[in-house]
Order: structure tokens, then sequence, then C-alpha cells
């Protein structure tokens, strides 16, 4: 397991390498001046063009100025924004916003999702079940802005339950109808999951098994079944959490949330190069770890899987 | 059809046999009827079974893939699917209590303490994600209330009983790291952790190499007799059955055709369809010949063919049998026959080794 563990951390040297670069890349491909509109009515003095180039290492080709970018990495230097903030300000003030709101939708993910699936798996076809079913599709198939803008204006505002817009602290409370409006899609397709490897696993021979052995119905399920059931679900949450921190723009927007997500627009906006690639270099970093957790997770759950 | 198999069995106490403790009576199922409703029609799976087991015995159930022996099994067990499965008619006495008419809790109870099971594929039967030891000693701990830690050296002992070595190590391993045959000893001692009255085996070495299987059937018949169980062996393999049962029933189409004591059977089978399972088994002295297997294929159970449900592949058929449901009727002293020929079948030897 320590060995698996170690090579699972060094194959991520070069994906990390890969991903930061194509960032980098992308980001200084696109096209537009950074420094338009930041003099005012103006174009800027030469001296302060002449200064900012020598600064973001603008004169050499992409890739010299990626090396010297991974550089100052290593260093712990992500840079600072044209405004001279911190880069490492902005990652340390909105990323504990975006990891919160990703765990309480991770935890409504598994909660709400789970306990769905399971209880449709048992009871298929029948009305609960129909209902669940029709529902996640609505919620896979409308747009995060819809559920969104639906559920701030009649949750948030109509029946007056939370608050529209979250304060600075964010705290918890505030974050439960953005947590299921970012969570909405994956909870539908964690519910479906989990449904469909119940339905599989409850004619399996070992719980019928566990039946003749005298066990009482909820040691069957909740033991039996669901341990071999989780599988699949742990797996799709477990990658999901990567992708549900760099998917919370949408959400951040929609609630007036100060995360990751505002900050990465923000930035893409004002063409902010550096600002884009060290907040998107950490995003990368959260997706790498979740993913691993995953895996060793896998191997916890489902002892036929070895590492070796 | 409606004959009661209750009329026919032998007393409660067996005429002969090697069991020494008292013969009481176990089981007792009394024509048991079960279909399957299925999309493509009602398939009568059961037609009105009837067995009973004594303590101390071991009745082996014998019949084709869908002959029904699995589905009384597990109607016994009341591991079956219903739906699409549905008991139709009948009764399952357990020491005289019919268990069709029990709650749901009662024959939890009854299950693995009074009557347990061994399945036929050990890999799919033990959940693939918790220890041996965890699977075997959970039931310690949720039947019989014992910590964790005494329970864990209970299935110890019981891997031990069912001869696996180094038991105190294998407790903590999976199913997967087990071979077939140390495996369905697991799934032995699994069944044997309450002390079960009677034990249904379920083809136990179907799924296991040759020259495991018999290792495994000695074993079952040694742990039968140490603890004078009653052992219900289901089995499609005749040669299995011969050292290990004290009785035969065999099964056709969802009824049992004939009954008798082992020896009675191989020596004068009174069933046709018994004759040719026979007759089917590979023999030493006759290499180089054409196996013989039985012609035609098993009934279709959604549509039983009229009369006798063996006629269209019998070699005895006459017309009387398209029309005529032949009774499951008494020869003699525990031995029944279910068809129109029997007492002409027990009277003729020559029938047999004239095959």
């Amino acid at each position: 397991m320590g060995r698996y563990v170690l090579r699972r951390l060094l194959q991520m040297i070069p994906v990390f390498l890969g991903t930061t670069f194509l960032i980098y890349y992308l980001v200084n491909a696109v096209p537009g001046d950074p420094l338009a509109g930041k003099c005012g009515e103006r174009p800027c003095p030469p001296a302060f063009i002449a200064k900012y180039r020598a600064e973001y290492n603008l004169d050499d080709n992409v890739f010299v100025q990626y090396v010297k970018y991974l550089g100052n990495l290593l260093h712990g230097d992500f840079g600072q924004t044209l405004s001279g903030r911190p880069i490492t300000d902005i990652i340390t003030t909105a990323y504990p916003t975006t990891l919160k709101l990703a765990t309480v939708a991770i935890a409504i993910e598994i909660l709400v999702g789970i306990t769905a699936g399971v209880l449709t798996g048992l009871g298929r076809g029948g009305f609960i079940d129909n209902l669940v079913l029709v529902s996640t599709l609505l919620l896979i198939a409308l747009p995060v802005f819809v559920v969104g803008f639906l559920l701030q204006f009649f949750v948030n505002i109509k029946l007056g339950i939370g608050s529209p817009t979250v304060s600075s602290g964010a705290p918890i409370s505030e974050l439960l109808i953005p947590g299921f409006v970012l969570a909405s899609a994956s909870l539908a397709y964690a519910t479906r999951i989990t449904r469909t490897s119940t339905v599989g696993n409850k004619g399996a021979d070992y719980v019928r098994t566990a039946t003749a052995k005298g066990l009482p119905r909820r040691r069957v399920v909740g033991i039996h079944l669901l341990r071999n059931s989780l599988i699949p679900v742990v797996t799709f949450i477990g990658t999901d959490f990567g992708g549900l921190m760099g998917g919370a723009i949408v959400t951040e927007g929609i609630f007036n949330i100060n995360g990751i997500g505002r900050e990465v627009y923000r930035a893409i906006v004002t063409k902010e190069v550096v600002t884009v690639v060290g907040l998107v270099v950490v995003l990368v970093l959260v997706y790498l770890l979740a993913n691993l957790v995953v895996d060793v997770l896998y191997a916890a759950l489902d002892p036929r899987i070895r590492y070796e | 059809m409606n004959f009661r198999g209750k009329n026919g069995s032998a007393p409660a106490t067996p005429v002969a046999g090697p069991s020494v403790a008292p013969g009481g009576r176990l089981l007792d199922v009394e024509d048991l009827h079960v279909e399957f409703r299925t999309r493509d029609g009602v398939a009568k799976v059961l037609n009105g079974v009837s067995y009973h087991l004594d303590a101390g015995e071991t009745l082996a159930v014998l019949g084709e893939s869908g002959s029904g022996k699995s589905v009384t099994a597990q109607t016994v067990m009341g591991i079956l699917d219903v739906p699409p499965g549905a008991i139709t008619g009948g009764q399952i006495r357990f020491k005289g209590q019919d268990m069709l008419t029990m709650t749901e809790e009662q024959r939890r109870l009854i299950r693995g303490d009074g009557i347990a099971m061994v399945f036929q594929d050990a890999l799919s039967a033990l959940n693939p994600v918790f220890t041996v030891g965890f699977q075997i000693a959970e039931q310690f701990r949720v039947r019989r209330g014992m910590s964790r830690k005494d329970s864990t050296a209970r299935a110890i002992e019981l891997l031990d009983q069912v001869k696996i070595p180094n038991p105190a190590r294998r407790v903590k391993e999976y199913p997967h790291q087990f071979s077939g045959g140390m495996r369905q000893r697991v799934m032995i001692a699994m069944s044997l952790a309450l002390d079960p009255e009677v034990l249904i085996a379920d083809e136990p070495t179907t799924a296991l190499d040759v020259t495991v299987q018999a290792q495994i059937m000695d074993l079952l018949k040694e742990i039968q007799r140490e603890r004078q169980m009653g052992m219900i062996l289901i089995t499609h393999d005749l040669g299995v059955v011969a050292d290990v049962a004290d009785r035969i029933a065999v099964m056709y189409a969802g009824r049992i055709v004939e009954q008798a004591e082992v020896h009675d059977l191989y020596a004068n089978p009174c069933h046709p369809y018994t004759i040719a399972l026979l007759e089917s088994i590979p023999r030493v002295d006759l290499k180089g010949q054409k196996l013989v297997s039985i012609s035609g294929l098993p009934p279709n159970l959604i549509n039983t063919p009229g009369g006798c449900a063996f006629h269209p592949r019998c070699r005895m058929a006459r017309d009387e049998c398209l029309t005529r449901t032949p009774p499951l009727l008494e020869l003699a002293p525990g031995r029944l026959s279910a068809c129109l020929f029997a007492e002409k079948l027990h009277h003729s030897e020559e029938v047999v080794s004239g095959g």
C-alpha cells in the first residue's frame, strides 16, 4: 500500500506539470492586452509597460516564462496581481470559502444521494422510485444556474429561509442552499448510481446467504448489501470533489460567495495570467489528491483490489 | 395430484438405518406448490412436493436442473424470491410447527439456528468485502450476543473443525484468498455456527474439482454423523449420493417421482426416470461405448405436458400416460413411486439390469 501511494504521488508530478503548462499557455494565448484600461482613459506610459513586461517576463517566449514561473512556485512564490496584491493572499482567503461550500455540497450528496439511492433500489418500481427517477432526471436536465436562481428566488426570498447572498464569513447555515445547488447534478448521478448498484446487488448470492444465516433484515441491507453497493458511489463522489471545487464559479456568482470561482472568473476577464494560473494550480493539486484518496479508499472498501 | 405424502411416508421410527439418535421427525414438507409468475406466463415449479427428514438421517434430493430441488430447499429456508415466486399451497413443518403460517421474525430465528444451508458456489455466496471470520462470527454476535473476541475465537474453532489449516491466520482473510475447496469448507463452517438441527446442502460440490468433491462430501458426512444432524443433500450427481445418503428422493418437473432407501433405489428403481438416470452414469466396465443419456429435454414448466410429465421422454410410455397423472404410490414401507407401471417395475428386476 505504501509503495502504491508513493508511486501515485510520483505520477502526480508529470500530470501536475502538464496541466499547469497547458493552463499557462492557454491563458497567454487568449487575445487582448492585460494593460488595456489599467491607466484610465489614456494608454499606459512606456515606463509602466516596460516595468510590467520585465516583472512578468513577457519578453521571453512562453516556455521560458513558464519555467521561470515554475521556479518561483517551487519557492512558494505565486507572484502578485497587477495591483500588487500577493496571490497567496487571494488563495488563503478564497480557498477556505470554496472548500467549505464544496464540503457542504459533498455532505448533501452523500446524505441525500445514498439514502435516496438505497431506498429506491430496494423498492424498485414503486411510487418513491418513480418520484426520485423523475426528479433526478429534472436535476440532471436543468442547468445549474436555473436551479440556483429558482431556489434563490423561491426558498431564500419567497419563503425567507436562509439568505439569498452569502455574507463574508460564509457560515454553514447560509451555504446549505448554495451547497445543494452546487451538488444538484452530481446528487442526481450519485442517487442513480447507488440505485443501480443496489438493484444489482440485492439479488446477489451473498445477500441470500446473509438472509439464510438468520440475520435481521436491517443488517442484511445495512451491512451486507450497502457495503458492496457503496463501492461505485464512493468512487464517483470522491472524484466529484475536485470537480465541485472548480465548478463552483456559477454557484458562487449567483449567491455572491467570495470563493475561488469568482476570483478565477475575475482574473480571466482582466487577463491576470499569473493569478489564473496560481489559483488553478491549487485546484489541480486538490483534484489530484482527491483522486488519490478515492483510490486508497477503494482498496479499503473492496479487499479484492490490491495495489502491488 | 392432491395426494398427501404423509399417508405414504414411513412411520416415525425408521425400520433400519445407521442412525443411533432417536429418529425424531425434524422436517415435514407436505404437498408443496410453488409457482413463478413471469412475463412469459406462470411456471409451476413445484407441483405437490412431499418429503420428510428425521434426526440423524441424510436425504438426498436428486434431479436435473429445473426439477425444483433447489426451489424446494429455498422455500423451506424462507429465502425464495417473492415475487416472482409464490407459494400456492402445502405445508412445511419444522418440528411440528407450520413455518408457512409463522411470522417473518419467527421464521428468521429458525434460519441458521434450526435449519442452515450450504450453497453451491461459495465464491458468490460469501460476501466478498468481509473477512470469513467476520462472516462466521457475526452470527454469534447478532444471534447469541457474544463479544467480538469470543465470537472470533468460536469462528477459529469452526474453521478448525472443517479442517482448514492454520485457522487463526485464515480467519482474517477474505473469501477470494481461499481456494475453491477451502472456500466451500468456510461455507460449511458458517452454516454450522449456530449448531443447526437440519443442514441443507444445495449442490455443495458442483462448483468444485472432482478431487476436492470427494473431500467435501466426506467432510459433510462426517459432520452430519458427529452432530447427528438431519441433512438434505441436493444434487444431480448420482455417484455422490450412494455413500452419503440414507434415503433418496428423485424429483422431476416439480414432483417427487420416486423415494426409497439408498440401496433399494440402486437395486430396483421403480420409476423409468430413475432407471434412465442410473443408466446414464458412466461405467468403467463399459469403457469405449457411447455414453447413455436421457433423450429429450426437461419439460417447460410454463406448459407442462398433461398426464405424467415424463411421458415425452419415457421409453415405457403408453397412451394412458398422456392423460393420467400417476399418483405417488407406496409400493413397500418407505418406497414410493409415481409411475403407472410402478408395481410392475417393483417386481421385475430384469428391467434394470437389461438397460
